[in-house]
């Protein structure tokens, strides 16, 4: 294939895989804690750290990790303390971050917003050989983190309460779960774009659901959703010379619908095998209920 | 027999800045069932909660097994069972991979051995959800979801199990099953703390009832003689109780 003797293709072929890899496998941890939108709110506060990486001179990837991780600790220390004010202190976290990195990008020596839109939208052509290095390591916390603190991270995140009570370091996780998220937004940021990172996240684990009854295969069809979507993105973008990011997405949403198209017949099928009675009571046994709740008085 | 799994002393606890513990005494002997019954607001389940450290005590001393709670570390001696609603995740999760959560408490670095598993699987047959193993929880009844978590409780096969409203929405069928469950779990040794609305089918196994008002123990002995809302302090009790009363609920259909 001509598209692999390009350096440029190479790299962003291998960043694509990693994005597909890591952005799911941390999302469905976001999507069980009912907290999807908090690649969002990372991918708003990583452009200050952009901003400040080329104000500085500095790798923007390296400084968009740096900023977007301490605000992932931010936004998770306002989940414990403001519970009444939370969501305004939230707002203001986000969009405080956006327009940091709109400022700080025209005042580095010049700079404008043309700088950021790659940024924001992803672009194939400028992933540098140090962005791929920052990428492969930075991936690799991400899956070392997801895989291996699996059923940790799974306790914490299905029943934080009963977690504690097993003993589990629960704030230690929370607050690990927000920084591997913080760092999957700029894995992604290169090829998707700090604007839709968070469709990657959650899509490919809401089109997972659809399969899958168990945690382990929504993991599993997520990431392969994942990859599948931003290697056929990466190489439409190449072929079709639209935007990388854009075209990610909307194929995720695609695979989205396709998934939950086929899926309706299959539940209808499980529901139905499902309906027999397993054990229970039928309903609208009166006199047997009647029986049970009259003599408990005199059990003692 | 008289060795405290639980004790608490003069415990008092404030949500936001309303008080709802107002110093409370209760103690859990090794092999005790005590139930804590109490109106909605009467701070029964604070009162567990501050137990298992989710509510913030403002005085007072709690110790679990001799253990003054903040130093306690041996939480694999603990099952709980929270209040149902807490347990539902945005992902689809098996029987198996919630109850699995339990055992986390004696996994070395989170990872689940071969015993692990067995344990797992022994924990879903004592609430005869063992078939339904694979199946998502999102699938079963309120009666079958609360015996997952009672199963996910007994995984780490726990010294003490704390259970907060047990019997809350539960199907007939699971409340006969719990009950069993439950007598099984007693007659190895457990020592149990539930939170109870009403008796019920579990009257036969509770060994003592502290009953709550307010924030305050207003009761503490044996399991008052009526049930439900009629063992409530403030219950105006103006019906007789004749044997008339013990016979099945008539409704007239069919008759």
């Amino acid at each position: 294939m001509e598209i692999l003797n390009y350096a440029f293709m190479q790299r962003a072929l291998l960043a694509a895989v990693l994005v597909g890899i890591t952005a799911p496998a941390i999302g469905i941890y976001l999507v069980q804690r009912r907290q999807a939108l908090m690649g969002d709110g990372i991918g708003h506060v990583a452009m200050t750290g952009v901003g400040l990486g080329f104000l500085l001179s500095w790798s923007p990837v390296w400084m968009a990790t740096l900023v977007s991780v301490l605000g992932a600790v931010l936004m998770e220390l306002i989940r414990w303390y403001g519970r009444t004010r939370g969501d305004i202190a939230l707002a203001m976290l986000f969009y405080g971050g956006m327009a940091g990195g709109v400022m700080f990008i025209n005042l580095s020596p010049g700079g404008s917003n043309a700088n950021l839109t790659s940024y924001l939208f992803g672009s194939l052509s400028t992933v540098s050989e140090e962005d791929v290095t920052a990428i492969c390591l930075l991936a690799a916390f991400v899956v070392l983190v997801t895989l291996g603190l699996r059923r940790q991270l799974f306790a914490v995140s299905q029943d934080e309460e009963f977690a504690r009570v097993t003993g589990l370091p629960v704030r230690a996780l929370n607050l690990l779960t927000a920084v591997t998220a913080a760092v999957t937004v700029t894995v992604a940021m290169r090829v998707v774009g700090l604007l839709l990172v968070s469709a990657l996240m959650v899509v490919p684990v809401a089109a997972a659901q659809q399969l899958s009854r168990s945690f382990a295969a929504t993991f599993a069809i997520a990431v392969a959703i994942g990859v599948t979507v931003t290697l056929g993105g990466t190489v439409t973008s190449y072929y079709q010379d639209v935007p990388p990011g854009a075209t990610i997405v909307l194929l995720t949403i695609a695979a989205f619908v396709l998934l939950t198209a086929l899926a309706t017949p299959l539940a209808k099928r499980r529901a139905k095998a499902a309906g027999r009675p397993v054990g229970d009571p039928a309903e609208c046994v009166l006199t047997e209920s009647a029986e049970q709740t009259v003599p408990a008085g005199r059990g003692g | 027999m008289s060795e405290p799994v639980i004790s608490l002393r003069g415990v008092r606890a404030e949500l936001g800045s309303r008080p709802v513990l107002r110093g409370i005494d209760l103690t859990v002997n090794r092999g005790e069932v005590v139930a804590l019954l109490g109106a909605n607001g009467s701070g029964k389940s604070t009162a567990v909660r501050s137990v298992i450290g989710q509510v913030p005590v403002a005085s007072g001393e709690i110790e679990l097994f001799g253990t003054p709670r903040a130093r306690f570390r041996d939480w694999k001696r603990v099952g709980y069972v929270p209040q149902r609603t807490t347990a539902a995740g945005g992902v689809p999760a098996t029987v198996t991979e919630v109850v699995s959560s339990g055992r986390l408490s004696r996994a070395r670095f989170g990872m689940l051995r071969k015993a692990d598993h067995e344990a797992v699987r022994h924990a879903l047959e004592l609430v005869g959800m063992a078939d339904r193993a694979k199946d998502s929880v999102n699938a079963l009844s309120g009666g079958q979801h609360q015996r997952v978590l009672i199963a996910r409780a007994l995984a780490s096969e726990p010294d003490l199990l704390i259970m907060d409203e047990p019997m809350a929405g539960v199907d007939l069928a699971s409340q006969e099953v719990l009950a069993a469950t439950l007598r099984e779990e007693v007659g190895k040794g457990r020592t149990v703390l539930l939170v109870l609305h009403e008796l019920g089918p579990l009257e036969p196994l509770i060994d003592r009832a502290v009953v709550l008002r307010d924030g305050c123990v207003v009761h503490d002995g044996p399991p008052p003689k009526a049930v439900g809302q009629h063992a409530l302090p403030g219950h105006d009790h103006v019906h007789p109780h004749e044997a008339a009363d013990a016979a099945p609920i008539r409704t007239g259909l069919l008759s």
